[in-house]
């Protein structure tokens, strides 16, 4: 086929085809699968496309030729817009529509008898669109799926979704080729396998875009002093602003939506020149946010702070200079921020690192190492989720009767379900059917029942309905909306952030100081505010722990001196009065200090394993230290390190952290703890046994709902094997837990712990003493805060 | 476990959720919901049939630890009114067993006006056993000393800097309302209008956790 026009049209623009786009086109063969892997606005979207727009020419129809799947509902509009204008210019009738959620139903009813020849969507949608009875006339002469952004797709329970919907379009248009498009990841055979409909990826040809220049990362400390503990890096904003007015355009990332609050408060207070400088985050209103982003394409905008809200998505060329304030966290999630700037001219991107205490400052370095030597991390491909299992079978049954065996060959042709067993798929269709309780009380009420000809098939229209309502995977919590007293709406919180305000407390959001009036329904009503000490409304889930791969490069820092030289002077002189007051952490031992302060005693284990790891090892810790009489008090974790505070000095440290903590230690504290009960919520919404909760939804005298809680507390003591507390188990493993990462480390230092016993606090122990404090008691603890809040009440006389 | 008065009486304020008048030697339950899994169940949401089951293991627990002769359950003892057709045998069994061995009375509750009929003890709308008056929902104007349920009722108390959750009493000198007993029974917030509005002045709560424990209004937030 032939695609000189397109070369012509690209000569018209005074363009060139860039080697990795030509080479899309030449390898568009049915039957083979293509991975693109090319940094951010190297013409990646397009390359995707290409071979479909020079098929189209060809053969004009006037059926669904190619099927484009976007993380972002976004940037599905964005893509429509950047083909329409080409394929206008070109003089091509090929019809591009977008299906997502915001899609009119009389537009989706159209689509299902006469689509596009490109529709494009997301995982959700695409999930919905294969559900209906008549859904694979739509896809009878399919050619070609597009999955932009695998990279953030992949290892995520909608890349689990999409993957089940991919097995299903290869059912109804077995010759249809996939196209990945990813950003520049560690492993592209791991997206290659994601991507593949065979076990050994020998269908799929990976193509690498020629690397551009590497990027001129520079990391920033603050004139004034740095910062021994602490996130939000505002110490540096003086710097910022001067960044931000040396350069035309600057992208600002932060790693919290506190922070991005905060960071802009502090910006604007030193805005002398009146800059116009924004903010982004997903808590902002969509239209709040659009005109943002719009004023951000005209150019009009001089910085914008962002949280990842930002990350993926809509191309700014203007972009001159993108900052990151605090920790990457990742060498890969910094190297894609940073590919955000100049990223259609052929300069090197240009960035700035800010790094918000001394920790960060060896860990800037390390991401910056492991960039310069491609040395990059990455969310390793990962068991699909059960939960998502139960509803793609739901969506299949409603579509039409299955064969159980049959549809099992089918999901095990999903990467993420290759080596599901049997007995987990049949425990899930049993679950989709009626519970699949060990108590077989409810065949009567099955939602889905075997036919005497042997098929599955939906019991009523009404089940139909309900697993449309609630399709996806990401399950939100409750978020009220904040709208000024008779003025706009300007964004959304968490319920349980303005659960905690009393009229007149004063908290900071959208950029403003705000006093809290009042909640009336689903809105909370703020006026301006004055005086007072602003809260600020923290998010679940905004921080994300220190990477495998990063922390290899911390450790690595720390342990040879000569590497300090590029870091700033306070962090060399601290690494130095620590070598010589203490000693420094090596990459395979784990340092452990021991001193006493006061009248307690402390115990700083440096692991670097991330904080969700360092939590689950300071209850394991705690609750052994307990069991050995040592009365530990309580403890803090950070990315780092962790420290616990105890009436006794602990002596027994090998044992303390012996590897069959994980035995019987983790499964008691799991079981009591409240990460199980909050990891079982997610997982029963999405596997539909409870209905996600609307926003608007409000309790009423009548009670008629229900708690996950409560549910989870009786499954628990009466089907403990249930496969969605199994579901369960291993979603709190992998997540907040971090279990994996704790178990390698546990086996990694046995009997390589080297405890030093020293009379005071250490230079490297300081930060993480400093968080002390900060951290919230939790557990047994509460129960005791609730004495002393009871008894200080009591004192102070009850008046009933 | 919490004693307090009620119109002189003494009562304990168990932390299962049920209500002691032990010179009666009377045990109150409020809110079983019993077969409110297989009522959802029945509308194509399989939660766990468990539910009946579990509560009822909760009812003897409390009913061996106080060796009461008489029950009142206050309403809502049954998610609805059909319950019969969709509770498992063994289970009516244990119901039948236990309104055979107690004095049993079942109040009416919205959910299941013609409360236990085929499973004895005595149903009635309401039930007067002097100072105290035994109702499902609370009744403004009604005399001092009346025992209710219906609300479901939970508070949260303000801690240093999170909060704490959990079913609750609520009383002042006039009456008292009790926390759900059942074990899928959610909870409506003290501070909500639906239930302040009974308790004009000042109220206390009694907070079940691992201990009954007493907090005033000025301690909650909705």
């Amino acid at each position: 086929m032939s695609h000189t026009f397109i070369e012509n049209w690209f000569k018209k623009k005074g363009w060139e085809l860039h080697d990795h786009q030509r080479e899309m086109i030449q390898s568009a063969t049915p039957g083979l699968s293509n991975l693109l892997i090319a940094p951010t606005g190297g013409g990646k979207t397009l390359a995707g496309f290409l071979p479909s727009i020079i098929e189209l020419n060809a053969h004009p129809s006037d059926s669904l030729h190619t099927l484009y799947v976007s993380p972002l509902k976004a940037l599905t509009v964005d893509v429509a817009r950047n083909l329409l204008n080409p394929l206008a210019d070109m003089k091509l009738s090929i019809t591009v529509e977008t299906r997502t959620g915001d899609t009119p139903q009389s537009r989706r009813q159209r689509q299902r008898k006469s689509p596009p020849n490109i529709l494009l969507t997301t995982p959700e949608s695409l999930a919905l669109l294969i559900s209906y009875p008549d859904s694979h006339t739509i896809f009878q002469k399919l050619q070609c799926i597009i999955i932009d952004e695998l990279h953030a797709l992949a290892s995520t329970k909608r890349g689990d979704l999409l993957s089940l919907a991919l097995t299903r379009l290869n059912r109804w248009s077995p010759t249809a080729r996939r196209v990945g498009l990813s950003a520049t990841i560690p492993a592209p055979n791991e997206m290659a396998a994601y991507l593949s409909k065979s076990k050994d990826s020998d269908d799929i040809k990976i193509i690498k875009a020629q690397s551009t220049k590497p990027p001129a990362i520079q990391i920033l400390v603050g004139k004034s002093r740095l910062p021994w503990s602490g996130h939000m890096g505002l110490y540096a904003a003086p710097d910022i602003y001067e960044a931000i007015q040396s350069h035309k355009t600057s992208l600002i990332f932060v790693n919290t939506r506190a922070q991005a609050e905060l960071l802009f408060q502090s910006l604007w207070r030193i805005n002398d020149n009146n800059l116009s400088i924004a903010l982004h985050h997903g808590s902002l209103s969509l239209d709040q946010r659009r005109i943002v982003e719009n004023a951000m394409v005209k150019g009009s905008l001089r910085a914008v702070v962002a949280t990842s809200s930002l990350d993926l998505g809509i191309d700014w060329a203007a972009v001159d200079l993108v900052v990151q304030v605090g920790a990457p966290k990742g060498a890969s999630r910094l190297l894609q921020r940073i590919g955000r700037s100049n990223h259609r001219l052929q300069e090197p991107s240009k960035a700035i690192l800010v790094p918000a205490n001394r920790f960060e400052v060896l860990e800037c370095q390390a991401a910056l190492n492991s960039i310069y030597n491609q040395n990059l991390d990455g969310d390793r491909l990962r068991e699909g989720g059960l939960d998502v299992l139960a509803q793609h079978i739901q969506g299949i049954a409603c579509s039409g009767p299955f064969d159980k065996h049959d549809l099992f060959l089918e999901v095990c042709n999903a990467s993420p379900y290759r080596n599901l067993s049997q007995a987990d798929f049949n425990s899930i269709v049993d679950f989709a059917c009626d519970g699949g309780y060990a108590l077989k009380t409810y065949d009567r009420y099955r939602r889905i029942y075997l036919k005497e000809d042997g098929l599955y098939q939906i019991a009523n229209t009404a089940i139909a309905q309900r697993y449309r309502m609630n399709v996806g995977t990401i399950v939100e919590s409750v978020t009220l909306k904040v709208k000024m007293r008779r003025g706009r709406v300007l964004g959304e919180v968490e319920e349980y952030f303005a659960q905690g305000l009393i009229p007149g407390d004063s908290f900071i959001f959208a950029g403003r100081l705000l006093q809290f009036e009042g909640i009336r329904e689903t809105t909370i009503e703020v006026t301006p505010g004055k005086g007072n000490i602003p809260k600020v409304p923290s998010y679940m889930g905004g921080r994300l722990p220190l990477s495998t791969n990063l922390a290899e490069g911390v450790r690595s820092l720390l342990e040879k001196p000569a590497s300090w030289r590029t870091l700033a002077l306070p962090v060399q002189e601290w690494l130095e009065k620590q070598n010589k007051l203490s000693t420094l952490p090596k990459c395979n031992q784990l340092l452990v200090e021991v001193f006493k302060r006061g009248k307690l005693f402390y115990l700083v284990a440096y692991c670097f394993e991330g904080r969700n790891a360092h939590q689950t090892l300071g209850m394991l810790l705690t609750r052994r230290m307990e069991r050995f009489g040592i009365q530990p008090l309580g403890f803090v974790a950070t990315d780092y390190a962790i420290a616990i505070w105890s009436r006794k000095q602990a002596s027994n440290i090998n044992d303390l952290f012996d590897e069959d903590m994980l035995g019987d230690d983790l499964e008691n504290w799991m079981a009591e703890s409240t990460i199980l009960k909050r990891t079982f919520k997610d997982v029963a919404v999405i596997a539909g046994l409870i209905d996600r909760r609307l926003p608007g939804h409000k309790k009423t005298g009548r009670q008629v709902t229900f708690s996950s809680d409560l549910i989870y507390d009786v499954l628990r003591k009466h089907d403990p094997n249930h496969i969605l507390l199994r579901a369960t188990r291993i979603d709190a493993a992998r997540g907040f837990t971090d279990i994996h990462r704790l178990g390698k480390l546990l086996r990694r230092i046995t009997t390589n712990i080297n405890i030093k016993f020293l009379e005071k606090v250490s230079p490297l122990a300081v930060p993480i003493l400093l968080e002390i404090g900060k951290e919230s008691v939790r557990g047994s603890g509460l129960e005791a805060l609730l004495d002393d809040a009871e008894e200080s009440l009591i004192s102070e006389g009850m008046g009933i | 476990m919490f004693e307090f008065h009620l119109n002189k009486e003494s009562l304990i304020a168990d932390t299962s959720g049920a209500l002691i008048w032990p010179e009666k030697r009377t045990v109150v339950f409020s809110d079983l919901h019993l077969e409110k899994g297989s009522w959802f169940a029945k509308q194509n949401i399989p939660l766990p049939p468990y539910d009946t089951l579990d509560t009822l293991n909760r009812i003897e627990n409390v009913i061996n630890r106080f060796n009461p002769i008489r029950i009142i359950s206050i309403g809502d003892s049954f998610h609805d009114d059909n319950w019969i057709v969709r509770i498992p045998k063994d289970q009516r069994d244990r119901i039948l067993n236990l309104t055979n061995n107690y004095e049993w009375l079942w109040i009416e509750g919205n959910h299941d006006p013609s409360g236990a009929l085929p499973l004895g003890g005595i149903t009635i709308p309401y039930y007067f056993d002097a100072p105290l008056t035994f109702r499902h929902e609370a009744k403004k104007g009604s005399p001092i000393g009346e025992i209710s349920g219906h609300y479901h009722p939970k508070a949260r108390v303000r801690l240093s800097n999170k909060s704490f959750t959990s079913r609750c009493f609520i009383t002042d000198k006039k009456r008292i309302i009790l926390p759900a007993f059942g074990s899928f029974t959610g909870g409506l917030n003290v501070m909500d209008a639906a239930i302040s509005t009974f308790f004009k002045d000042d109220f206390k709560i009694l907070l079940l956790g691992s201990k009954v424990r007493q907090f005033p209004k000025t301690a909650l937030i909705p």
